[in-house]
């Protein structure tokens, strides 16, 4: 195989690539020039469907097919850029703002013209706050630089881009949350059909594209599909940001061809565990996707051999390296602890099932913990999510499959945990299950109107 | 619920200038109400919170019912009805910070505060809150304050250090 040469991060040395001038001097906007004076729009989707571009924001979609959704005789259609990022240990879509923002509205371009999108909206997380302020700068720069606005390069195209904040919501990060959110709504998801490519945003036909997804793009367009597919595994192709921290030397965002696997990432870019000690466990792509062995660490980091592990998929491919120290208790009560916070609170199973999955696991931790608390915490995970089909979106099975790895994969050492870790004085009541008595430093008298506190959290206590 | 009158016809508090950039970002959406978020961002970084008046002066602006502006509000974790402090700084407890020591450190920057995670010092300078994944785990356990400052990795030291500074107000984006 060729030495694999980084494209999306080729620029991240080059502080001075945020101005367009040097973009445009690095051959920045070439593939946009190309896609927009040289190809049709069909042209574009043809392209990218060859090249078998897969959303890189968790589900792996063929970015070409979910284009060639939208209905052939539309007359306006939207483009949303997902750039919540929120998946826990996730910051590859940051970097890609914050050094290269260039790259990205040149995805935008070539994706928005190869869908006839005119207008396009950036929903970044709030706590980008550099990464905002970096892209308004950018995005003006590619106006006045004729990037954006009205009849791009003489093609008769016209793209504006506006930046759209979120306000600290996860389920914002969900495609339909997002197009609700944008619309001034709480971001509850939707149910689906209709798709959003039927009608989505404003009830208009909308294409909702991960910010890695769009970056990919003018590298497609100027090297091509072939060149695309030369990297990667089997349905996994092209290059991809992973994302490495946790229990290591080095917490690194690197670039490299779909399918390494987490050894590499770990021995190869992270500088090994840390403290000299040994690897437990990963989370393979963000919290959401469950837990691999350190016996699964051969396995490539791809969107289809992950799942031979009981994985939930690639994710975000946010890897993150658990030590042999950690216990795989702690590691649930705070997977667990994070949906019970960012359940949205629509859909009951959800709502309820990640605040009882979090008691639990707290009450167990904090020696209150019973066997047959193990077979309850399955029932639980085993019917909530769109996999047993009783929620409208798949936040729930992401915040049941690291429950359903864990039982699958620990459960001897959890059992053992439950064993010898019985506090004496430690009471179950009725009802209450003892909520009060955990570790937590959080004050329990959380409402819905103290910051950082979202309504499901009133619901679910 | 508010520490601001309810009454219909309570005396205006959106200073123009907040207007104005409110209704700066109509021309960008195809429906008025998709400005609440905006709007919501807008009046926060002025006021520091968003008072219920201003979320009824937003729903006038915006031609849709108060209720609609309070569903949306309190849906997100991020806008209180009372004003937070100068800087307000989220420590992450997500999972890459949470195994390097990030609970322990929200904990240690509240006991260095006196207050508990979501409250603001006496003198109005600080906020803690806890955070969920931040998106800045390369620099695990972090911290991010308000103003787009990024902390970390950080130690008990670290946080004592990140305290003091942000103790001295905020910064502009310019600087970042």
């Amino acid at each position: 195989m060729a030495a694999f040469e980084p494209v999306l991060s080729r620029n991240w040395n080059n502080p001075d690539i945020l101005s367009v001038k040097t973009y445009e001097s690095k051959g920045g906007y070439a593939a946009s020039r190309k896609a927009l004076t040289t190809m049709s729009p069909d042209n574009v989707v043809d392209l990218v469907k060859a090249s078998e571009l897969r959303g890189r924001g968790g589900a792996g979609f063929p970015t070409g097919l979910k284009w060639s959704f939208l209905p052939k005789d539309r007359k306006e259609t939207f483009m949303c850029i997902n750039g919540d990022e929120s998946e826990p240990a996730t910051f590859n879509n940051r970097y890609l703002v914050e050094k290269d923002p260039h790259q990205f509205i040149e995805g935008i371009l070539i994706g928005c013209y190869a869908t006839k999108a005119n207008t396009a909206y950036v929903y970044l997380r709030f706590e980008y706050i550099k990464a905002i302020h970096i892209l308004e700068q950018a995005i003006a720069e590619a106006r006045a630089a004729g990037h954006l606005g009205k009849n791009i390069y003489g093609s008769g195209f016209d793209l504006e881009i506006w930046c759209h904040r979120g306000a600290g919501a996860y389920i914002c990060g969900e495609e339909t949350g997002l197009i609700e959110s944008l619309e001034g709504k709480r971001g509850w998801p939707r149910i689906k059909p209709p798709f959003p490519a039927i009608e989505g945003a404003f009830r208009k036909p909308t294409v909702v594209n991960n910010i890695e997804t769009l970056a990919c793009v003018p590298h497609i367009v100027e090297r091509g599909a072939d060149w695309f597919k030369s990297m990667g595994t089997p349905k996994s192709y092209g290059p991809k940001l992973y994302t490495i921290s946790g229990q290591v030397n080095k917490q690194v965002c690197v670039e490299l061809p779909l399918g390494v696997t987490t050894n590499q990432l770990l021995e190869d870019h992270a500088g090994g565990v840390w403290k000299g000690r040994k690897a437990k466990a990963a989370v393979p792509g963000g919290i959401s996707m469950g837990i691999l062995k350190k016996e699964e660490f051969d396995i490539p980091l791809d969107f289809e051999e992950i799942r031979k592990t009981g994985c939930l998929g690639l994710g975000t491919a946010a890897v993150t390296i658990m030590d042999d120290q950690t216990r795989i208790i702690d590691y649930l009560y705070n997977t667990t602890r994070f949906f019970a916070h960012e359940s949205c609170g629509q859909c009951t199973p959800c709502r309820e099932g990640t605040g009882w999955l979090y008691k639990t696991v707290k009450r167990i931790r904090s020696g209150g913990g019973r066997i047959e608390d193990l077979d309850l915490m399955s029932h639980l995970a085993n019917n909530m999510g769109i996999t047993p089909g009783t929620t409208i979106c798949g936040l729930a099975d992401g915040a049941a499959w690291p429950i359903k790895n864990a039982l699958a994969k620990y459960r001897d050492e959890l059992e053992d945990f439950i064993k010898h870790n019985q506090n004496p004085d430690y009471k179950i009541t009725a009802g209450q299950d003892a909520i009060s008595k955990g570790q937590s430093p959080l004050p329990t008298n959380t409402s819905m109107f103290v910051p950082g506190i979202g309504l499901a959290k009133s619901l679910s206590n | 619920m508010s520490t601001t009158s309810t009454s219909l016809d309570s005396p205006r508090m959106l200073p123009e200038s907040v207007r104005q950039k409110i209704e700066a970002y109509i021309p960008r959406y195809p429906s008025k109400r998709a400005v609440t978020l905006p709007a919501l961002h807008i009046v926060h970084s002025h006021f520091r919170c968003v008072p219920y008046q201003a979320m009824k002066e937003i729903a006038e602006i915006l031609e849709i019912a108060p209720a609609e502006v309070a569903d949306t509000m309190s849906f997100y974790g991020f806008f209180p009805q009372a004003p937070l402090g100068d800087v307000r700084v989220w420590v992450c407890r997500s999972i890459s910070c949470m195994l390097r020591g990030g609970d322990e450190l929200l904990e240690h920057a509240c006991k260095k505060l006196n207050i508990e995670a979501g409250q603001t010092t006496s003198d109005g300078k600080l906020t803690v809150e806890f955070a969920e994944c931040l998106g800045i785990c390369d620099h695990a356990p972090a911290a991010l304050a308000d103003d787009g400052r990024a902390y970390g990795p950080l130690d008990e030291a670290g946080v004592e250090k990140m305290l003091e500074e942000l103790k001295k107000g905020p910064v502009p984006p310019e600087s970042l």
